[in-house]
């Protein structure tokens, strides 16, 4: 066994208007399932330990939270090493309800992007309302980032979350280090 | 490039998003039917110049299908609703018969 | 001579000059000025040559609408063609070359067009180069190929960058005249959100270029106050030199931003694609002025009136000393009212309407001092490069010159045309307007949005409204009504109020003199930029191009690159008039975005260089590439061809990794196969719907090999299928099929079978997974140690999770190669530590890393079907001779229902075999066999086709496999494929099992 790595080994672009940063290993888990039984809800809350999210939102406390995917489909975050032990904490408490628990932690690659200019950069890549009328801490979004798809939330005003898979990870890295290029502020 | 609301996720997003599906309410015919019945299922398509019913995946959201009534030459949606359903809801049909009077589409009016 | 003033240029900045070069000619100009006003400041009237006679041109207009002035801008990775200079700001250094001409400006070879011209008539090149045929490929083609087209295509790589941005409002107003900025601030101050855009630099449009006053002040306070007002709103967002290029279905507007243009030297994106989606729509995007058909209307120093008047205004520039006007209704008195202002002179107004009485503008030219000719008309324009005057003829009559004035510029106006093209994008009508003779928006017949409620309102100008007064009015209620039909309350707020004065109505003028004869008629421009005349319209009339479709392409009105936004209405009436019928009853031609060209840097966006595809990596990539890999595209995948050693040729490395993987150690990095899981209490029953063969009845602890076909009975996948556990499933796809068959199972569960309790998960990228084949390959594995991979704790055929080395593994005993192989999968983050240990378990064991053209002859070797390459969409499973994998059991599966049909069920159809030439030479791969006779369409008869074909180094000669007619019956015989080189390949049709049919080697 040796220690595994991310897709690009913690890469950071920092030179434009918002700063992009490779996310450390993160636990991840898809539950599919029916989300109005109790115990799928208690097997997402209890290794996330938030709330559940509604349609169209994440509860995330820092490396911990519940994003909605689709009306049966969470994405659980939780610690890299503990996933294992998740997992099967959540199929004690699914018992025999029909459901379905993997580890993806492998699978995606995760970025934050920072600084008072992120909704501009992701709005120069995704077609949606990024204004914060329209987008705020709390909602989440699966969407088309250029070319591949791609989910992400606010952890807060100024920063945001993106998950994509792994084997797409340099380009997605590439693309939001294009769109924060210097000197392409929008400026609204 | 057509903006369509999701009733799954409730999202409403850009074409892109979305891939579509063909004509909706397909009934499958497999083994034992007549080849005039699989040939129907398989390859007659409704081609309208007006009200049509379609299917859609929210492909790069929810990854769910669902259904869009919409007019194919005004591009007007009357609706979108679940793919899990062998006939339009009652409140959409109603609002096409309120847009576009005596349409008809397949066995539905 | 045209000139910089002393006074005036309400848009220079005269302290700051900017030098800049035309065909390297070094000039000056001021911070402010467009290209086209520091050529007129530098008496460069002469731009270009047109298109297809060579003649020379000058500017025209001062705006977008611009048709002759078109340069080559830059150089090297900043050359750009085709480039407006009305709209291009001046900034220091620019360069700009004039196209269209050979060897120079001034003296041009093809000129000679231009005295030919009468022999040159619209459609001249359907009729004359139609026969003798070849002449045209070789001939006639490259010869108007070199003397045709505008401006050089670029060659070196744009060294600028672009990108998208994506913005949602409420009201979208396109325009920042005083129409627009009044319906901005009308619809923000609901509350709605506003985004208000104008193509140019500044704020007000032509209002305060043509004066009067608003609330008792002038213009520009109006202007000024309302920007200020509107930036200081939340709500708005205000963006200059960003062009509505196109209005689309559902409110989506494409929105051309231009942000380095006039400041190249800032670092940034040059350009920013805006994808606007809109409640609402406002276009207030004024109006453009036509000119008046007449002899020599296209002789440089003819310019519109507007643009006269903009240059003496805005930039301080005079087209001329002495500047005739002539015109067709009020608005060009202004301009002569301008040029006397500036102390310049204008011998003569010429105006064609016959008036009873002087409307107030006359009175007042009359007061100036200025001679005012009712009734006449410019017979023709003196002079070749340069205007040196006008012969005046009455209006009336065909053209018998009544006087000659000297002057050097002509400033005329045919009236004015709405710029309905935003209304039109998306299907917005027109009507025809008789007192104003143009086509303004119907507002009945709108485009209709989502909702089928009209969601384009056109305001100002734009709308007919002409007046300044109207104008405004008009703007506000367009606020009002987006707003409300954005679905916000609209306060009655009041509307600033405009003096104008009473114009005298305009009267229609196509062609002046309105008489004139064939001579003068063949002299009249209609399109500058194409070389369209008067004569050549009614010469398309008259052969019958009656439609103004037809019209249109028969003679390239309106096609290039302005298309047409001066010349169409013209040639509309000059058809209309051919054709004895009306405007309205010819109609118009369709408006289609983009509104001005925008560059196809700023549609591709950010997607160029490094980014124009997603390439998906392996988590393996980085040692490939470390390691010689020679890439190989897989769908967005890209696996490694081979890894080619120093002095190594492609096709060495691939022999040599083929022959290591059957005698040694072959490691394939095999994370791209798709993988999903499947699991619910109906896995088992949905997956024998979605293979051919049975996976219900396959044991946890086993593996099956699988197909899965359409619903039409074709392959589109194979792989292998593990039962995890109960009712958990993983599926292997092929390397392009992970998200398309994922796809297939969500589209049957959710909207065939979704009562069926099965959930996919699409875990490909979650395990990097490793292939290890050859006869060392259990050796390597126990070298890592740590599970038992024995063939009697893991036989063939079967998966044990594990640990290997230290890793946590699920490992599969599966072969693609018919060698002794298992397929390790890891989590992906542990993939190349994994990799890395095997490759250094033990030299002795031979082990070497193999690419995709190494498997691909394995599998050939063995007679494995390869999807894409033995399938192509019509190939079903029984033609690959795999009815072993078709259930007979089941009483559906998808795909089986078709596979009864008779035409799948023909013996005719071609069947799988393996094809070896008599040379042990390799056959051609897609190479066809010919069988006897013709088809219907005098073809040769086809009777099989190569789907695959390698050297096999193993077998040491050159493998095939192919679809044949009746193949498996016809063992032995030999058929013959001709090849692209004339050669014919003689081969055998044999088992397409080439090596160990027994099996033996995967045995152990």
């Amino acid at each position: 066994m040796s220690d595994p790595v991310t897709a690009l080994d913690g890469a950071v672009s920092d030179a434009g208007i918002a700063t992009i940063t490779e996310v450390p290993l993160q636990g991840m888990i898809t539950l599919r399932g029916d989300l109005s039984t109790t115990a799928v809800k208690n097997a997402a809350t209890g290794v996330a330990a938030v709330d559940m999210p509604g349609q169209g939102e994440a509860n995330c406390v820092e490396n911990r939270g519940i994003c909605w995917m689709s009306p049966d489909e969470m994405l659980v975050l939780c610690p890299y090493e503990t996933v294992a032990a998740n997992i099967e904490l959540m199929q004690k408490t699914l018992s025999d309800a029909h459901a379905l628990a993997v580890n993806v932690s492998d699978a995606r690659a995760s970025f934050r992007v920072g600084g008072g200019r992120a909704r501009e950069v992701i709005a120069k890549l995704c077609p949606v309302d990024l204004s914060p009328d329209a987008f705020k801490p709390g909602m989440f979004r699966r969407t088309r980032m250029a070319q591949v798809p791609a989910a992400f939330w606010m952890r807060d005003e100024d920063s945001f979350q993106i998950i994509c898979f792994r084997s797409q990870a340099q380009y997605v890295f590439d693309l939001l280090t294009v769109a924060a290029q210097p000197g392409s502020e929008v400026n609204l | 490039m057509l903006s369509l609301t999701c009733p799954v996720c409730g999202v409403t997003a850009e074409e892109t998003e979305f891939h579509g599906g063909g004509e909706a309410h397909l009934k499958r015919f497999g083994p034992g039917a007549t080849d005039d019945d699989f040939e129907g299922y398989l390859f007659m398509r409704e081609n309208p110049r007006g009200v049509h019913f379609e299917r859609w995946r929210h492909a790069y959201g929810c990854g769910k299908w669902f259904h869009a009534a919409r007019c194919t030459t005004t591009l007007q949606v009357f609706g979108t609703y679940a793919a899990q359903t062998y006939e339009p809801p009652k409140d959409i049909c109603e609002k096409i018969s309120g847009e576009r009077p005596g349409w008809s589409w397949r066995l539905f009016k | 001579m045209s000139t910089r003033l002393v006074k005036g240029g309400r848009l220079l900045n005269r302290q700051k000059a900017m030098n800049f070069t035309f065909n390297g000619k070094q000039l000056r100009g001021c911070e402010g000025d467009t290209l086209a006003s520091a050529l007129l400041a530098n008496d460069q009237m002469l731009v270009g040559r047109s298109f297809k006679y060579h003649r020379p041109r000058g500017v025209v207009a001062s705006g977008a609408e611009e048709p002759n002035g078109l340069v080559n801008l830059g150089a090297e990775g900043k050359f750009e063609p085709n480039q407006r200079v009305t709209t291009t700001e001046l900034f220091e250094g620019l360069s700009a070359q004039s196209q269209n001409h050979w060897p120079s400006l001034e003296f041009d070879v093809g000129a000679i067009n231009s005295r030919l011209s009468r022999f040159l008539p619209a459609g001249f090149y359907y009729k004359m180069f139609i026969h003798p045929r070849p002449l045209w490929k070789h001939v006639y083609e490259p010869i108007i190929r070199h003397s045709a087209g505008l401006g050089r295509a670029p060659k070196a790589r744009d060294v600028d960058t672009y990108e998208h941005y994506h913005f949602f409002c409420d009201v979208m107003v396109i325009g920042g005249g005083v129409a627009g900025l009044q319906a901005a601030k009308a619809a923000a101050q609901t509350g709605a959100k506003v985004l208000l855009v104008e193509q140019s630099a500044h704020w007000g449009g032509r209002a305060p270029v043509d004066g009067g006053s608003i609330d008792g002040a002038p213009v520009e306070n109006f202007v000024e106050q309302t920007v200020a007002e509107l930036q200081s709103m939340p709500n708005v967002t205000m963006r200059n030199r960003l062009m509505g290029a196109g209005v689309y279905d559902h409110g989506y507007v494409l929105g051309y931003e231009q942000l380095r243009d006039h400041c190249p030297e800032k670092p940034g994106p040059r350009q920013r694609l805006w994808r606007i989606r809109a409640s609402h729509i406002v276009t207030a995007t004024g109006a453009i002025e036509r000119p008046l058909s007449f002899a020599g209307n296209d002789i440089p120093g003819v310019l519109l009136a507007s643009a006269v008047r903009d240059y003496v205004v805005n930039y301080g520039v005079s087209a001329g000393d002495r500047t005739v006007v002539v015109t067709n209704n009020d608005d060009a008195y202004l301009t002569a009212f301008s040029l006397k202002d500036a102390g310049l002179s204008v011998p003569v107004i010429i105006d064609a309407r016959v008036q009873a009485v002087d409307s107030p503008v006359m009175e007042q030219a009359k007061a100036l001092g200025i001679r005012v000719m009712m009734g006449h008309a410019i017979a023709s324009v003196k002079g070749s490069k340069r205007v040196t005057g006008v012969a005046i003829c009455s209006q009336a009559g065909a053209g018998a010159v009544l006087e000659e004035i000297a002057c050097d510029a002509v400033a005329m106006s045919g009236g004015w045309s709405p710029v309905v093209h935003l209304w039109s994008h998306c299907g917005g009508k027109l009507v025809w307007d008789v007192a104003q003779a143009h086509f303004r928006p119907d507002v009945d017949k709108a485009p209709t949005g989502a909702d089928g409620q009209p969601f384009v309102t056109a305001a100002g100008a734009a709308n007919g409204s002409l007046l300044l007064g109207d104008a405004l009015g008009d703007g506000d209620q367009a606020g009002k009504l987006a707003a409300s039909a954005a679905g916000y309350k609209v306060k009655q707020t009041a509307c600033p109020v405009a003096e104008s004065l009473e114009d005298a109505p305009m009267s229609p003028v196509w062609l002046m003199p309105q008489g004139a004869g064939i001579e003068l008629r063949s002299k009249a421009w209609l399109d500058y930029q194409n070389d369209v005349k008067v004569s050549d319209v009614q010469l398309a009339a008259q052969e019958g191009f009656e439609s103004v479709e037809h019209a249109k392409r028969y003679t390239t009105l309106g096609m290039a690159t302005d298309q047409g936004k001066l010349s169409n209405i013209n040639g509309l009436a000059t058809l209309a008039g051919s054709l004895n019928t009306t405007i309205p009853q010819v109609g118009t031609t369709t408006f289609r975005p983009p509104y001005t060209p925008i560059s196809m840097g700023a549609i591709a966006g950010e997607a160029r260089g490094e980014v124009f595809q997603p390439l998906r990596r392996t988590p393996m990539h980085d040692w490939h590439d470390a390691n010689g890999a020679h890439w190989e595209p897989v769908g967005h995948w890209r696996r490694p061809y081979c890894y080619q050693r120093a002095g190594e040729s492609v096709n060495d490395a691939v022999m040599r990794e083929t022959k290591n993987a059957r005698e040694n150690l072959g490691l394939l990095d095999a994370s791209t196969l798709g993988k999903l899981i499947v699991k619910g209490p109906d896995a088992g029953k949905f997956l024998d719907m979605l293979y051919t063969n049975m996976m219900s009845t396959l044991k946890p602890g086993k593996c099956r090999y699988g197909l899965m076909c359409s619903e039409n009975g074709f392959l589109i996948d194979d792989g292998v299928v593990a039962r995890i556990d109960e009712d958990t499933f993983l599926c292997h796809t092929t390397t392009g099929g992970a998200e398309r068959i994922h796809g297939h199972m969500e589209e049957w569960l959710q909207t065939e079978w979704w009562d069926w309790q099965v959930y996919v998960a699409n875990v490909t990228e979650q395990y990097a997974q490793v292939a290890v084949v050859g006869p060392n390959a259990r050796k390597a594995l126990e070298k890592l140690g740590g599970m038992d991979v024995s063939k009697e704790a893991l036989g063939f055929m079967e998966w044990a999770d594990g640990e290997l080395g230290g890793f946590k593994v699920r490992v599969y005993r599966i072969s693609f190669s018919g060698e002794l192989s298992y397929e390790i999968a890891v989590d992906a983050g542990q993939g190349q530590a994994f990799w890395d240990a095997l490759m250094v378990v033990d030299h002795d064991l031979g082990v070497m890393p193999y690419g995709t053209e190494a498997l691909h002859i394995l599998r050939a070797e063995k007679g494995f079907i390869m999807i894409g390459d033995e399938t192509d969409g019509t190939v079903i499973p029984q033609d690959l001779g795999l009815h072993w994998a078709i259930s007979k059991k089941k009483e559906d599966f998808l795909g089986k229902r078709a596979q009864e049909r008779s035409h799948m069920a023909d013996p005719e159809r071609w069947k799988l075999v393996g094809l070896e030439t008599l040379s042990g030479s390799v056959l051609p791969d897609g190479a066809y066999a010919l069988g006897d006779g013709e088809n219907a369409n005098g073809q040769k008869n086809m009777i099989g086709r190569v789907t695959s074909s390698y050297y096999s180094p193993n077998l040491e000669k050159g493998i095939a496999m192919g679809l044949v007619l009746h193949g498996p019956d016809r063992m032995g015989e030999v058929i013959e494929f001709p090849g692209t080189n004339g050669a014919t390949y003689k081969a055998r049709i044999v088992d397409p099992v080439f090596y160990d049919k027994e099996g033996e080697k995967g045995n152990v």
